[in-house]
């Protein structure tokens, strides 16, 4: 495997991982404080704030790491994406910074506030949604580059169906996915009303997902025909996230095996994922940068390459031993071990 | 106003940085302080300095979901407001990049976990040790961030060919000339910072309740470090002052406004400069700047008329440079105040004075550090990349920098206004003497 690839393949598998932990925790904020509107909080709130309490800062990391490799691998990316995003990123950032302070705020601070609880909700419905534009403007057609000036066309990304679509799918995928595991994390801890509410979420968030997902796939045909045949070529990954889908939701609607089910939601996200950012090759933005003509020497390549190595070596075990003392420590799930100091 | 990308790109960075060096230096500083009061606490058994760290911690996610935030802030709008130079530095100086977001995400985890272990380990130590890879994680972070703004001032490591760079060398672009210093007097602040700000806190509380035992600890803790750190601080400043008279010397004559090229040349505090380039009123220390700069009082100093006029920093650096080095100069000899008034022991009661003073030293050691990034970043204009790029031709070209910078304005006034409110609710309804009586220490009974 050459360098490019590597390179590409290294930060699509962090995207992924941000696209994982990050719906889990985007979603967990909406549901936590819808169950506060409604009256359930006392029902599902506590899961919530266990899970996500020693976790939070760790999902920002993915995200930067990907935007730092990527402008690293392809410094070219800075250039074209960072002038012409710097709305929608700016707008995303102040999300961002709302909803990991409030986070915060609310938990450690002000306890039942209730404003930085609609923050910090709020927000976890509108950054999925202003940062699934960077994977629509991948597709080209919303950047123009007239006499060296990179342009963007927000008319037209605001009347793309395209561009809709990715956004309505962002959303309903956080919540799903985030239910999902919520659903697992709250049968692990034998919190068995908070199941039977993040039960119904998860089972009533899938259909959407499944049909914003086919709205995607066939809004690209219209978009990028090219890129939509790379697909087909590709659509046996498509069709195994379905049957992933089919299993995962099977399993919740018997009530059985909420590890597996969850298993199978990270396994049909991780194959529609990597089926879409396959055929998305060799197309960064297109069709400015492609990852062969605008990579980073090859000095800088090795350096990167030999340090990822290093860090995965370093982080993979504290990630272990961070799930081990929270997310799979029985006493810590169900509450017993005591809480911060 | 005009509208001009470039300005309003560097109003809003500045914006951004100057806010997010409040909450990264306490980032990097704290951590230290609080292994420092659980050690403490462990080898002398003695559960006051345990609940201060406690207490500190506590505070401190709240600081660090600010920090975290706008460092995000601040790695994203790099991109977003500087597409052109990012190009460039994303080939030279990716590594230290990318070897930041590991570090920080080494702080995340371990800060995760040593937040919620507190009563989970049979043995104390085993949660102080998890207090380890917090510090080493943020201190890493600042050390690797801090190369790249090194390598902006002392690029080196590559070749600039028709606008492509070629040859990088990404390690010795890392270790450039700059790095040792910053790195050096960057870490050394910031836990000088830290140490002051905790203890400003104590002082505070001092003031009101006198016989606290708790806060005498807190203060005396605090103290003796920020006289380490203040010490390490200063004589750090003087091995950057070297490092400049080499390496960037316009940077240290226009902090002096030294203009002619001279021998035995005087440092000047203060005054003010006539159109001419004259200076008025200034205090003049003589022989200061060639010890300065060389370490001998004789040596000659560049001056700033060998600079290109169209390559000199602003001359307003001047008074930024003399806040910081005074601001420096004060706290260390507070410090010292400090364990003068000690030296009878530690049952003696603290002047008012005294304490009053360690309540200004806080708020005023954050003003140092935000002095010393002004100073280290206007005194490198008008380059991005000094000697390679200017700041001009770095930025955006995007027509919406202006709409930008009000949007963030808005947005850290919001953050500023809820961490202090935060913070001071935390505190407030959580008193000492409360959790004291609840740990069996004063007013209750000891366990």
């Amino acid at each position: 495997m050459n360098y490019e690839v590597l390179g590409i393949s290294v930060l699509w598998i962090f995207l992924y991982g941000y696209l994982i932990v990050a719906s889990i925790d985007f979603g967990a904020g909406f549901f936590s404080y819808y169950s506060f509107v409604t009256g359930r909080k006392h029902l599902v709130h506590n899961i919530i704030e266990r899970y996500l309490s020693p976790v939070w800062e760790v999902t920002n990391v993915f995200l930067i790491f990907f935007i730092v490799g990527i402008v690293g691998f392809f410094p070219d990316t800075a250039y074209y994406y960072g002038t012409a995003l710097l709305v929608p990123g700016s707008v995303a950032i102040v999300l961002l910074a709302l909803r990991g302070s409030y986070y915060a705020f609310s938990t450690y601070g002000a306890k039942d506030n209730k404003v930085y609880m609609l923050l910090y909700g709020a927000t976890g419905l509108l950054i999925p949604a202003s940062l699934s534009t960077v994977l629509t403007i991948s597709e080209g057609g919303f950047v123009s580059e007239i006499n060296g000036q990179v342009h963007f066309l927000y008319s037209r990304l605001f009347t793309s169906p395209y561009s809709w679509a990715v956004v309505l799918l962002a959303l309903v995928s956080v919540l799903y996915i985030s239910a999902m595991f919520l659903t697992y994390y709250a049968s692990k801890a034998q919190d068995y009303k908070a199941l039977e509410v993040v039960r119904s979420y998860a089972l009533g968030w899938s259909t959407p997902t499944i049909l914003s997902s086919l709205l995607v796939f066939f809004a690209i045909n219209g978009h990028n025909p090219e890129h939509f045949q790379r697909m087909l070529d590709l659509s046996w990954m498509f069709v195994i996230s379905f049957l992933c889908f089919l299993g995962a939701v099977g399993l919740v609607w018997r009530r059985r095996s909420y590890g597996w089910a969850f298993l199978l939601v990270m396994l049909q996200f991780a194959f529609a994922f990597f089926g879409y950012g396959a055929s998305h090759m060799p197309y960064i933005l297109y069709p400015y940068i492609n990852i062969y003509h605008n990579f980073t020497s090859e000095a800088m390549a090795i350096a990167l390459v030999i340090v990822f190595i290093a860090g995965l070596l370093l982080l993979i075990p504290s990630l272990v031993l961070l799930m081990r003392l929270f997310l799979f420590n029985a006493g810590y799930v169900q509450g017993r071990t005591s809480k911060k100091g | 106003m005009h509208y001009d990308p470039v300005l309003y790109s560097r109003i809003l960075t500045e914006l951004t940085l100057a806010f997010h060096i409040l909450f990264a230096t306490v980032g990097v500083g704290i951590p230290v302080l609080i292994a420092l009061a659980e050690w403490t606490g462990i080898r002398r058994k003695d559960p006051y300095y345990t609940m201060l760290a406690r207490r500190w911690a506590r505070g401190f996610v709240i600081t660090v979901a600010v920090g975290v935030v706008t460092g995000t802030a601040i790695g994203l709008q790099l991109s977003l407001l500087w597409p052109s130079f990012m190009r460039i530095a994303g080939q030279a100086i990716a590594l230290p990049l990318f070897m930041e977001t590991f570090a920080f995400f080494f702080e995340a985890i371990f800060l995760g976990i040593y937040l919620y272990t507190w009563d989970r380990f049979r043995k104390p130590i085993t949660h102080f040790l998890l207090a380890i890879p917090v510090i080493i994680g943020s201190s890493a972070s600042a050390f690797f961030i801090t190369t790249v703004n090194a390598f902006m001032n002392t690029p080196q490591g590559f070749k600039l060919e028709n606008g492509s760079i070629v040859d990088i060398q990404p390690l010795v672009a890392m270790f450039n000339p700059a790095t040792p210093t910053k790195v050096a007097h960057v870490l050394a602040s910031s836990y000088m910072t830290s140490a002051f700000v905790l203890a400003a806190i104590a002082a505070f509380s001092l003031l009101k309740n006198r016989g606290s035992l708790y806060h005498r600890k807190a203060l005396k803790l605090t103290m003796t470090a920020a006289l380490v750190f203040s010490v390490a601080t200063a004589a750090v400043g003087d091995l950057s002052g070297k490092f400049l008279a080499k390496y960037q010397p316009e940077k240290l004559a226009a902090a002096e406004w030294h203009f002619e090229t001279a021998e035995q040349a005087p440092l000047v505090l203060g005054g003010y400069l006539t159109p001419d380039h004259e200076i008025k009123y200034g205090l003049k220390i003589p022989y200061a700047l060639s010890i300065l700069a060389h370490g001998t009082p004789t040596s000659e100093v560049q001056g700033l008329n060998e600079t290109p006029e169209n390559e000199r920093p602003p001359l307003y650096v001047h008074y930024i440079f003399d806040l910081m080095v005074s601001i420096g100069i004060f706290l260390t000899l507070l410090a010292l105040a400090y364990m003068w008034t000690q030296r009878r022991g530690s049952k003696s009661r603290y002047p008012r004075w005294l304490l009053r003073l360690i309540v200004w030293a806080g708020p005023l050691a954050m003003l140092g550090i935000e002095c010393g990034w002004v100073y280290a970043e206007v005194g490198r204009q008008p380059w991005i990349l000094r000697g390679y790029m200017k700041t001009i031709d770095g930025a955006t070209t995007s027509m919406h920098v202006d709409t930008m910078l009000v949007l963030f304005c808005f947005l850290y006034l919001l953050l500023g206004f809820t961490v202090v409110k935060v913070l001071g609710k935390l505190f407030k309804n959580n008193e000492v003497h409360e959790e004291l009586a609840a740990w069996g220490l004063e007013g209750g009974k000891p366990q």
